[in-house]
């Protein structure tokens, strides 16, 4: 058991703190309203300066622009990131978890294409994939992709929820190519850049009154058929893909959001009789406790990845934990400090409004559950009543359930 | 960052593994619950397998192994709810060493089976050294030690104390500091205080003068052995919630109501995922008080309070569940899962209970950031 660098990483750890120390005047403020375009350019530009000193992509392989280096690499990165106080990479999406896809599943065209733009944050890009009916069970998207006689196709639909849309170049959609097939096998995964004929970009506003995502609208939308990702009727498996980094990337970036038990603590800790309550103390506590084990979690994931291994159960849990943890801290803080606690200007009043979103983001507690119980456990499936029927007669059936 | 087991870690924790099966341990629970004295005696196992030294220093004739390596095998005790002496033994040796005394290499050999008169070190609220009460919330002014070493004062609900052959006591000197005094249990009284979950023998332990042995230990020293009582007893929870898992995930399989496995309901689901939740945290955990203990010192308090506390829960959570799980049968001496409903029980009150160890946490954060301030 060890938790220090190699010497590898050590000497990798201080040319990364080095240079963000030189660099760090150049930081954008760490947060910021996602409508305000110059602050997003300002995010742009600083991960354009990342990605060329090699701190963005770090896992992606050199040929694409990447590091070629391991997750333990990027956490390091991550972490001097976090202890700089400076903001990492505008596209986290991208980076994380679609260009992930494309290098798995893409094209070389595609390769070189837009993998480039993505790094340096020329091209943000965004995740298409649920839909006003389709988001636990994201298989049921009704989304619509239609070929056309030339061999491109025609897309119409509605998106919904997709964050960061409004300032993307690009997106990830998954459609329906093949209704008559059955659910999971009808589907296809497309590039679609994010402006043109047949596409309207909709704020949707959030709890905290910001709108960091979106609703998406597509009508005869018209791609080539050279967008398509990991082939026509495959995009199920181009989308596990997506979700399995997306997981990685909420369990191994917790700590970037600043779930931190010794921050939750400080706050905490500057009210005096709070410091001597005992109920306040069990309650920070308890979430201490989950969040430092969240902070061992993600070490033991990276001891598996790092021999080759498949983390175990723990890190498909670490959402769940963190959420409630953070949850419960800021229900804490405000108990605390008093309704000054949701005033805007508070350090507090965005997380405590971003949270109840952050449940259901990248998968639900419920929806979680099930899939450890199956997959981990091996608990056995519930009934379900989609199985081994075209998705067209499926949505047939929904409907008649609905008015009888 | 690597937080794999060593190939020698690997071994210790398959041997404990192959040397409790050797004994229908849980079998023997539920007998011992009418009498005692069908408790298979693990002490020569024990002793065999070299646990008694484990924390001692080579030199002194032991292991010299770490905190970490005794939690795995605490973690295998608490499997199969073997009645081991080792929750008071091995922070007892562990004062022993470090004090340098005498009684190290009998106790490595089995010749001595100590235990920990464990008392909790001051926090950021309280100033003093204070040790389990009979009964009530207030906890118990720690024994006093003269500087001859005699002790005066008691302790309630201290692990193995009914067979103990000495009693490593933690306690306070003239000036209100931390100390710590070797004395023999004949020079002791002890009335047994073992009830509720017969595999674990406790006993309330008095000293009227008794002659005991000064320990050379700093109060570092000394909290950290109160700590390594937390880790111990949250490593040998975990254990205890693994076996309750398994028993859940079988039953929830094999168990069949409206033509379903209940495993298939969500509410069956859930509920055990929570449990594996709440087990994978306290794991994480597990590491950090073993990182901490082996490199990183001043963590030590906290990440062994957050381990005891995280644990605690998990085997709160995970006896009821499995009970709950198994329906009627759950709560009849028909099934197992009400011996482990039984340890989790007195688990959770032993050593300052598990609301102490959260408060700890808690204590600890805000101790870390005065000492950041200053
Ligand atoms: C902040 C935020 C950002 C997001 N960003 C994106 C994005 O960029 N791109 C994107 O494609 N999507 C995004 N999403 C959408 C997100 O993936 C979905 O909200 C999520 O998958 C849940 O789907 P749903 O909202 O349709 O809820 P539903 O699936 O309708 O679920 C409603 C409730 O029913 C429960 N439920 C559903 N099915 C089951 C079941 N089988 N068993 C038990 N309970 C069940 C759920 O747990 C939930 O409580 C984002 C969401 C949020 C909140």
């Amino acid at each position: 058991m060890d938790l220090n660098d190699t010497p590898e990483q050590a000497a990798f750890r201080t040319n990364v703190r080095s240079w963000l120390e030189d660099n760090k005047a150049d930081a954008p403020a760490a947060s910021g309203d996602s409508g305000d375009t110059a602050w997003i350019d300002s995010r742009r530009a600083w991960q354009d300066k990342l990605a060329e000193a090699g701190l963005a992509g770090l896992t992606w392989p050199k040929e694409f622009g990447g590091q070629g280096l391991g997750p333990i690499e990027q956490v390091i990165v991550n972490q001097e990131i976090a202890s700089a106080h400076v903001p990492g990479i505008l596209d986290v999406i991208g980076i994380g978890m679609l260009g992930p896809c494309i290098i798995a599943h893409g094209t070389d065209e595609q390769k070189s294409r837009y993998l480039g733009p993505m790094l340096h944050g020329d091209e943000v890009w965004c995740q298409l994939f649920s839909e006003p009916a389709a988001g636990s069970d994201l298989a049921a998207v009704q989304t619509r992709a239609i070929e056309n006689e030339d061999g491109s196709y025609a897309i119409t639909g509605q998106k919904v929820w997709t964050t960061n849309a409004q300032f993307s170049s690009y997106g990830l959609i998954l459609a329906r190519t093949s209704p008559d097939k059955h659910k999971h096998k009808g589907l296809t995964m497309f590039i679609v850049p994010m402006e043109g004929e047949g596409i309207t970009i909709r704020g949707l506003r959030q709890i905290s009154g910001e709108a960091e995502f979106n609703e998406v609208f597509f009508d005869d939308f018209v791609v080539p058929a050279e967008n398509v990702v990991g082939g026509v009727d495959n995009g199920w498996g181009t989308a596990l893909t997506v979700l399995m980094y997306e997981r990685l990337t909420i369990g191994l970036g917790s700590e970037g959001f600043g779930y931190r038990s010794d921050r939750f603590a400080e706050a905490v800790g500057q009210d005096e009789a709070a410091k001597s309550d005992p109920e306040v103390r069990q309650r920070l506590g308890d979430l201490a406790a989950e969040l430092l084990a969240v902070r061992f979690t993600s070490y033991r994931t990276l001891t598996a990845l790092s021999k080759g291994q498949i983390p175990g159960p723990e890190s498909g849990l670490a959402k769940v934990t963190t959420v409630n943890a953070a949850i419960a801290a800021g229900e804490l803080i405000a108990d605390v400090v008093g309704p000054e606690a949701l005033d805007e200007d508070s350090e507090w009043a965005y997380m405590i409004s971003f949270l109840p979103g952050l449940k259901s983001a990248g998968g639900t507690e419920a929806i979680l559950r099930n899939t450890i119980g199956e997959r981990v456990l091996g608990l056995p499936p519930e009934p379900r009543l989609d199985k081994g029927i075209p998705f067209s007669e499926l949505r047939a059936k929904e409907k008649e359930a609905v008015s009888a | 960052m690597n937080l794999a087991l060593s190939d020698e870690q690997e071994f210790l924790r398959d041997a404990a593994k192959g040397a409790l099966a050797r004994f229908k341990t849980v079998e023997a629970a539920r007998e011992a619950l009418e009498d005692p004295s069908r408790l298979p005696d693990l002490w020569s196992t024990v002793v065999e397998a070299g646990w008694t030294g484990l924390l001692i220093s080579e030199e002194r004739g032991g292991a010299g192994l770490e905190a970490f390596d005794a939690m795995l095998v605490l973690e295998e005790c608490g499997k199969v709810l073997a009645p081991t002496p080792l929750l008071g033994l091995l922070p007892a040796s562990y004062l022993l060493d470090r004090g340098g005394d005498e009684a190290c290499r009998a106790v490595a050999d089995g010749e001595a089976r100590p235990t920990l008169v464990a008392a909790r070190p001051p926090g950021d609220l309280e100033g003093g050294w204070t040790v389990e009460a009979a009964s009530g919330l207030a906890r118990a002014e720690a024994p006093r030690i003269a500087a001859d070493g005699s002790v005066t004062g008691s302790a309630a609900w201290v692990l193995d104390a009914p067979q103990a052959t000495h009693f490593v006591v933690v306690g306070t000197d003239q000036a209100g500091n931390g100390a710590a005094s070797v004395v023999e249990a004949s020079a002791a009284t002890v009335q047994d205080a073992t009830r509720y979950d017969a595999t674990r023998a406790l006993g309330h332990v008095s000293f009227d003068g008794a002659p005991g042995r000064r320990l050379d230990v700093d109060d570092g020293q000394l909290a950290a052995a109160w700590y390594l009582g937390q880790a111990l007893l949250g490593a040998e929870s975990l254990g205890t919630v693994q076996t309750c898992l398994t028993m859940s995930v079988q039953y929830a399989k094999e168990r069949f109501t409206f033509g379903r496995a209940i495993g298939s309901y969500q509410s069956i689901k859930h509920e055990i995922t929570e449990v594996l939740r709440k087990q994978e945290n306290a794991r994480s955990l597990a590491f950090y008080a073993g990182w901490a203990g082996q490199d990183k010192p001043e963590e030590f308090g906290l990440a062994a309070s957050a381990f005891r506390s995280s644990a605690g829960h998990a085997l709160d959570f995970a006896s009821r569940s499995n009970i709950n799980v198994h329906g009627g049968i759950g709560a009849t001496w028909e099934h197992d899962a009400p011996l482990f409903f039984r340890r989790a029980q007195l688990n959770r009150r032993l050593l300052g209970g598990a609301h102490d160890a959260t408060d700890r946490i808690a204590g600890e954060l805000f101790a870390a950031q005065a000492a950041a301030a200053a």
